[in-house]
């Protein structure tokens, strides 16, 4: 195991983090609080409650997981896309690594990352409105997971683009509307019957939901189903980079 | 001894159908500098490439230090230092903070010594806190050295490391190249400049339309297919070329004062000795002597066009 690899990646993509701080932390925290300006004070409070929960409240764990989600493919993608883009990859792949080495290295920072603006944006979330977590334990590990899967998902992206505008375009028109649609702004009981069995095939619904539960212990779907979705969707993500380690696909001729 | 690097039947036949190399065998041993050369496209940078493990080769295997480079690739690959052709950098990282990664990605323990020392070796010691982008071209590409160096590697390839860069730059790598030489390093360096083959390189090969056409010691090279004048400055001015010197070729400036013999060096060395007995018996005088061997351009250059 070349650790030392594993660390000089890490600390390098860390420190990309530190210098465009404003980018990296600022806008998503930014952009947060519109959303509670927007949908929790403006038109929330002309919502009625959802279960026991008020509404600026409930939709706390679907923003966490909105910026969550874009900024772990967002960061792990760009990771991964940059060198290949500018010709520093030569370096990477001609180094002793292993595909599980180069990938440790850049989907750890890129969770890291999206962990702590997740973090930031729960403390901004507290200022706004009053929160109760039941299950932190729960709600830290969901983080984590989470975080860690949709930077795999990310990476293969940033593999897969051969052009900035595939960079943006998953994200953009897949996960940005997946995200909307999962239920980060209503239960989706709110929906009626067909529309609401439509969304079980949104993977977000399942993520968003469980963490939702880990905040106020009500959930939308069975929280051991979540769990398992999201479980099968990192391994698909896993298979993914293992396939594109086996075949070199993009990365050699 | 074991050579430290040992290619045999290398061949890549890209997607397209275009064979880049074939069938390239080569050995080269420890500590010693070696030059490829061979026009654009040749195939010199689809060779490192694929000893470094950027490439994959269609058919053919290379061992590094006794590993092969695909089974035993992590030991293999830690040997190599690569340099590339193109000056690709990280373009908003510090000088000093691309050298680590480029150390912590081949496996070693961080050694600010060890980085201190290579960037001064390359005059980047009072650059280290600056952003790649502010540097010039020069600067950068020794950056790329920095890079390569900063995990003491025991085979180092060179891409064309001294393409755009002044007359000045390039005695300093000269030097850095020395160095690493008589610390054991092993060279492999492409060029397009055979001045620095012709004043570096220990052997040369030269690569044609992906075949190794040629491997030889460069003094051998220069000998075999080196082309000697011998001009003699002659005392009185001659009419035409002696009857007794007519086995020899021989040319005659339009003043009649200067004679000159060109001959191979593949020849008996002493062959000039009885041309000077002769030019003596035929009562020729002459005040001053002056020989003259081609260059190694001059010898590529017949070389690659030959049959091309």
């Amino acid at each position: 195991m070349n650790l030392h690899a594993i660390r000089a990646i890490y600390l390098f993509e860390m420190a990309r983090m530190r210098r465009t701080l404003l980018q990296s932390i600022v806008s998503p925290v930014l952009s947060t609080s519109l959303y509670f300006v927007v949908f929790g004070s403006a038109i929330g409070g002309h919502m009625r409650q959802i279960g026991d929960v008020s509404y600026g409240a409930f939709i706390v764990p679907g923003l966490i997981m909105l910026s969550l989600l874009t900024q772990s493919i967002a960061n792990a993608s760009f990771a991964i896309y940059f060198p290949r883009f500018v010709g520093t990859i030569y370096e990477i792949l001609s180094a002793p690594l292993s595909a599980l080495e180069i990938v440790t290295g850049y989907v750890g920072a890129a969770a890291t990352k999206s962990i702590i603006l997740g973090l930031i944006t729960l403390a901004v979330a507290s200022v706004f409105v009053d929160l109760r977590i039941e299950h932190p334990v729960w709600m830290l590990a969901f983080l984590v997971l989470t975080a860690i899967t949709f930077s795999l998902f990310g990476f293969v992206i940033g593999i897969w683009a051969d052009s900035f505008e595939k960079l943006q375009m998953i994200p953009m028109l897949i996960v940005t509307p997946l995200t909307f649609l999962g239920g980060s702004f209503y239960s989706i009981d709110m929906l009626p019957p067909f529309w609401r069995a439509v969304s079980l095939f949104n993977p977000v619904v399942y993520l968003v939901s469980c963490f939702r539960w880990s905040f106020f212990g009500t959930s939308d779907v069975n929280v051991g189903l979540s769990v398992a979705m999201t479980l099968i969707f990192l391994l698909l993500c896993l298979g993914a980079v293992v396939w594109i380690f086996k075949t070199g696909y993009r990365m050699k001729t | 001894m074991q050579p430290i690097l040992s290619l045999r039947g290398v061949s890549k036949t890209y997607a397209t159908g275009h064979a880049a190399l074939k069938d390239v065998s080569l050995e080269i041993a420890r500590g010693e500098i070696f030059a490829l050369l061979g026009p654009n496209g040749a195939g010199k940078t689809t060779l490192i490439s694929i000893i470094c493990g950027l490439v994959t080769p269609t058919a053919g295997t290379i061992a590094a230090g006794g590993h092969d480079i695909i089974r035993d690739y992590r030991a293999a690959r830690s040997l190599i230092g690569l340099v590339p052709q193109e000056l690709t950098t990280d373009a908003f990282e510090t000088v000093r903070a691309t050298v680590r990664l480029s150390r912590g990605l081949f496996g070693k323990a961080p050694a600010e010594a060890h980085v201190e020392k290579v960037l001064r070796d390359l005059s980047l010691w009072e650059k280290r806190d600056s952003r790649i982008m502010t540097l010039s071209g020069g600067m950068k590409r020794r950056v790329m050295i920095a890079k390569a160096l900063s995990h003491e590697p025991q085979i180092l390839f060179l891409d064309e490391p001294t393409a755009g860069v002044d007359v000045e730059l390039r005695r300093d790598m000269w030097r850095v190249i020395r160095d690493l030489r008589d610390n054991g390093v092993t060279i492999i360096l492409t060029t397009h400049y055979l001045e620095e083959a012709e004043e570096m390189a220990d052997r040369i090969g030269v690569i044609r339309n992906g075949e190794l056409i040629l491997v030889e010691r460069k003094e051998d090279l220069m000998r075999t297919l080196g082309r000697k004048e011998l001009a003699l400055q002659l005392a009185a001015p001659l009419a035409e070329i002696p009857a007794a010197l007519a086995r020899y070729p021989l040319a005659l400036s339009p003043d009649g004062r200067r004679l000159v013999y060109t001959y191979t060096g593949t020849g008996d060395p002493t062959s000039i000795s009885p041309f000077l007995q002769d030019v003596a018996a035929a009562g020729i005088a002459f005040t001053d002597l002056d020989t003259e061997q081609s260059s190694l351009e001059e010898i590529f250059v017949r070389l690659v066009r030959a049959d091309a």
